[in-house]
């Protein structure tokens, strides 16, 4: 893999990206066909239940598994104890990290529970109703602890602790007294108080956010057979199959070659299904059954209360620019709940925070702080919401001190090459401009939006992108078509987007390729489908396989023509030399008489990935009775490199601005005092339906990423970032209060009217 | 609770009976018991679609129903929407509208959208939101499923 080869973004036309095949699962997943985790039945296969803290805080002084054990149909019962002790060691998680001892806790709690729904036992049994009742059975002794709920009364010093080992990641240093804040970090450009002192408007600003959830449709689920010679296979629905492996084997203390992870389709993700909950308790219990398959699926409520939704957040913003609208200095904090266990993603936030401009004068500050809530996942673009709500919202602020046009304003401070991000490296190519002008002359923008208690509202986000570790394989059929295999899950359509990079590099259809996700022994190492890497990485790997298949048909045509492989033209998958031509389904008819089968293999490792932006613009309708806020029109314009598969990009634009949206005006988790968790179901947690929003039209702008053969960028998760900051602003526009907590609920929106009245 | 009631059964057609007990739901007896995997269980409690089935010509959250209520009655999984001849016109708008990301819903909102046909053969956006906004989607954001049905309803008043 090198870099030389890049493509030339003005010369080339492509054949087969940027068109829109049928997906090669498509049928599959129309029909009810498509096997996701749980559609699994194996012979002689257990049920599992997961037996929970009905508390928030508490040390764990006995359980009694013995009425569990004694129920009749009950296979088998473990709890923490029958996991080995795991000593800390940091394990990656795409876009996140987790100790592994705190992973092992999470998934079976030790000494404490740390929020309402922590595991802490668990049954097998021959069928899911009886394996509920026996979870039921299990007596648990818990001395109840105060609940830390709170970020800010988290920190205070007279706090009820979480986790006796933490020890506050000082700026690098570690503290010397227990704490519930992990880490504090920092990054600083420039002079402060000089930027301030340039600015001719100042906006301060506090901000406040709740948990959220992924709402992936799919709950989690697992199913493992242990074998008696220790060797164990695990059905699961996972965003990367090779993490399930690795976490699984050190929570278990055995080697990873002792496990194979076979990833099921999957029902959505998002962040959510890169670590691991189920997969080592089906496997003990497989083992402690007598080698009997156990599948264990969460409930709705389970998957709200026990896996990882993102951080709710505090933060403080205040931003100044010039007469001219030159932003001249920006300080923020930035305090995210980590949940209970440390590993918010506070750096994502801070990344994003002040990403699309250039800022001479910064200062960040941020917080990973512990509370009694379930230990944070990652969701996408990881913290950049937060933080680009808090941005977006006062940027719209300074724009109306100064009476500037907001996306003028943006226009006038936007990064382009060459700039740097706070904190971050040089930008090399980068289309946050280029989103700008397509939003400034979008049929949208261009309309002037008119009629009582409406308004528009224009926020803009970043997101860096994540290349990662990604492995393909191909064979070459009789037929002339291409077995390809990758260790991608595909949660979106991207066994096409991969397919169609190996068939643009061949010149042949995206239909000539069967493109499959394979198992943990069956394919090179692939990282999980996050961070928007998969199009991008393991797409790449697949252009890789398709320039050493080419190579190899050369050969083998030159074989058939008795010529040199260099004197043979390769055009739009047809060999031409002398007069004569030969398809690659020809040439594939006989390889028999060349050499035998072909196959080909490639592993990539990109260091760079091509960041991305966005600019969304939406405008609203509020009602000021009741504070009901209704979507009249979304527009959101984003940089997709070169879109692969344009359908499924607009796609991913859409369902990013759906799930912002529902951050935005309705999401949250809501706990009661004592930290029990009260919105546990998708009708109490209420994610936007169909009739919430209007068609969201996605406008793409390609500025194609240098940093790879296509030019592909990421696209997945930029598009959740602009969200809950456009409607921010359009409801300001609407109905002149700022809200400055998500969700902006009706109640809330309706009580900030009130308050602007008197 | 573990006595077993003999129900009788048509689903997709074919004449079915199977053994089950009194508290197993509709969609438990589909998946576990007769191997229809198609209804999907995202809430088990009515909250998400992606179980529904059509139930005598009225659509249902399969996870709501007993498995004992079907006795003597009609249902339609998504495995029974295709005929022999192909895919039903919903499905094959929802591939050409990529009307799908993860898939997990698919089914429930193909299901949804067929007892929606069956009864208006002509339905305006708002009737498709309306009548959709019991299944939820977190991959698309809805547009390319309405888009789809709309597209579908076009498709099979030019068939009929």
């Amino acid at each position: 893999m090198t870099t030389n080869e890049l493509v030339d973004e003005k010369k080339i036309t492509y054949e087969v990206i940027g068109k829109n095949p049928t997906r090669h699962d498509g049928t599959d997943k129309v029909t009810g066909r498509a096997l996701y985790g749980a559609d699994i039945r194996l012979p002689g296969m257990y049920y599992g239940a997961m037996s929970r803290s009905p508390h928030a805080h508490a040390r764990i002084l006995s359980i009694d598994t013995s009425k569990a054990e004694a129920f009749p149909g009950v296979k088998a019962v473990i709890t923490a104890k029958d996991l080995p002790d795991v000593e800390s060691k940091i394990a990656d998680l795409g876009e996140g990290t987790i100790n592994l001892r705190h992973q092992s806790n999470n998934v079976l709690a030790r000494d404490k529970v740390l929020y309402f729904g922590h595991a802490v036992a668990a049954v097998a049994a021959t069928s899911i109703h009886v394996a509920e009742e026996a979870a039921a059975l299990i007596k648990v002794e818990y001395e109840v602890m105060p609940p830390v709920l709170d970020v800010r009364k988290a920190m205070q010093a007279d706090s009820a602790i979480l986790l006796d080992d933490i020890r506050t990641d000082e700026l690098g240093k570690k503290g010397e007294v227990p704490s519930n804040i992990a880490s504090h970090s920092q990054e600083q450009v420039g002079d402060l108080e000089k930027g301030f002192q340039d600015a001719a408007v100042i906006v301060e600003r506090e901000f406040f956010t709740s948990m959220v959830h992924q709402g992936y449709i799919e709950p989690q689920n697992a199913t493992a057979q242990y074998n008696p010679d220790g060797q164990i296979t695990i059905w699961c629905s996972t965003q990367g199959a090779f993490g399930a492996r690795e976490q699984t084997a050190e929570i278990l203390d055995i080697p990873i070659s002792r496990i194979r992870v076979i990833p099921m389709e999957i029902g959505g993700g998002f962040g959510g299904k890169v670590g691991v909950y189920l997969e080592p308790v089906v496997v003990l219990l497989s083992r402690k059954s007598g080698y009997h398959p156990v599948k264990m699926t969460m409930s709705r409520s389970e998957v709200f209360a026990a896996t990882g939704p993102t951080s709710g957040s505090y933060i403080k913003l205040k931003m100044g620019a010039d007469e001219n609208g030159r932003i001249t200095a920006a300080q923020a904090t930035l305090i995210y709940e980590a949940g209970a266990y440390p590993g918010s993603p506070v750096g994502g936030g801070m990344g994003v925070m002040f990403a699309p401009y250039r800022i001479e004068n910064a200062q960040m500050d941020g917080y990973d702080v512990l509370v009694n809530k379930p230990r944070t996942a990652a969701y996408r673009a990881p913290g950049g919401s937060n933080a680009a709500f808090a941005a977006e919202t006062v940027i719209d602020e300074l724009c109306e001190r100064l009476g500037m046009d907001p996306i003028e304003f943006r226009q006038l401070n936007g990064v382009k090459e060459g700039d740097r991000r706070v904190g971050g490296p040089l930008y090399q190519r980068i289309g946050f401009l280029e989103t700008l002008e397509a939003a400034k002359n979008s049929p949208h923008y261009r309309t002037p939006l008119e009629g009582p208690h409406r308004g528009r509202g224009v926020a803009s986000g970043f997101w860096f992108n994540y290349g990662g570790k990604s492995s393909a394989s191909a064979s070459i059929n009789q037929d002339g078509t291409i077995s390809l295999l990758t260790g991608s899950v595909d949660i979106g359509g991207t066994r096409t987007s991969i397919a169609m990079q190996l068939a643009e590099g061949l010149g042949l259809p995206a239909e000539s390729i069967r493109p499959g996700v394979a198992d943990t022994d069956s394919v090179g190492f692939t990282e999980g489908t996050y961070g928007s890497r998969t199009t991008f990485a393991t797409g790449w790997a697949a252009y890789e396989v398709s320039k050493q298949l080419r190579e190899k048909l050369l050969e083998r045509a030159a074989i058939l023509w008795e010529t040199e492989p260099a004197k043979i033209r390769f055009e739009h998958g047809t060999f031409l030399f002398d007069n004569k031509q030969m398809t690659i389904a020809e040439l594939a008819s006989r390889l028999d008489e060349t050499g035998g089968p072909i196959v080909a293999s490639a592993a990539v490792r990109p260091e760079q990935s091509g960041p991305t932006f966005a600019t969304h613009i939406v405008d609203v309708e509020v009602d000021p009775e009741t504070g009901k806020v209704q979507i009249l029109r979304y527009t959101a314009v984003q940089d997709a490199g070169k879109a692969i598969y344009p359908n499924y990009v607009e796609s991913q634009i859409q369902g990013g601005v759906a799930q912002g949206v529902g951050w935005a005006l309705n999401e949250e988790y809501l706990y009661d005092e004592q930290g029990r968790l009260i919105n546990s179901s998708l009708l109490d947690y209420r994610m936007p339906v169909t009739l919430d929003l209007p068609m969201i039209d996605a406008v793409i702008v390609e500025v194609p990423n240098p940093g790879h053969p296509y030019g592909v960028r990421g696209v997945g998760e930029v598009p959740i970032v602009p969200p809950p900051a456009a409607l921010a602003n359009a409801i300001y526009h609407a109905v002149g209060v700022r809200m400055n907590i998500l969700p902006a609920t009706p109640a809330r929106i309706v009580a900030e009217l009130n308050k602007r009245q008197g | 609770m573990n006595k077993k009631v003999h129900v009788q059964a048509i689903i997709n057609g074919e004449d079915v009976e199977f053994l089950c007990e009194p508290r197993q739901s509709l969609l438990e007896v589909l998946r576990e018991t007769l191997g229809l995997t198609g209804a999907k269980e995202g809430c088990n409690n009515g909250n998400c679609g992606a179980c529904n089935v059509i139930l005598d010509g009225k659509l249902v959250n399969s996870c709501l129903v007993l498995a004992v209520e079907i006795h003597g009655h009609n249902v339609t999984t998504i495995e029974g929407v295709a005929t022999p001849h192909g895919l039903h016109p919903l499905q094959k708008e929802f591939l050409a509208h990529a009307a799908l990301q993860c898939g997990f819903c698919t089914p429930g909102f193909i299901v949804a959208s067929k007892a929606l046909l069956d009864q208006n053969s002509n339905p305006s956006e708002s009737e498709v939101r309306e009548w959709l906004a019991g299944n939820l989607c977190r991959c698309t954001g809805y547009d390319r499923i309405v888009r789809a049905v709309m597209d579908a309803a076009q498709v099979q008043e030019k068939t009929l």
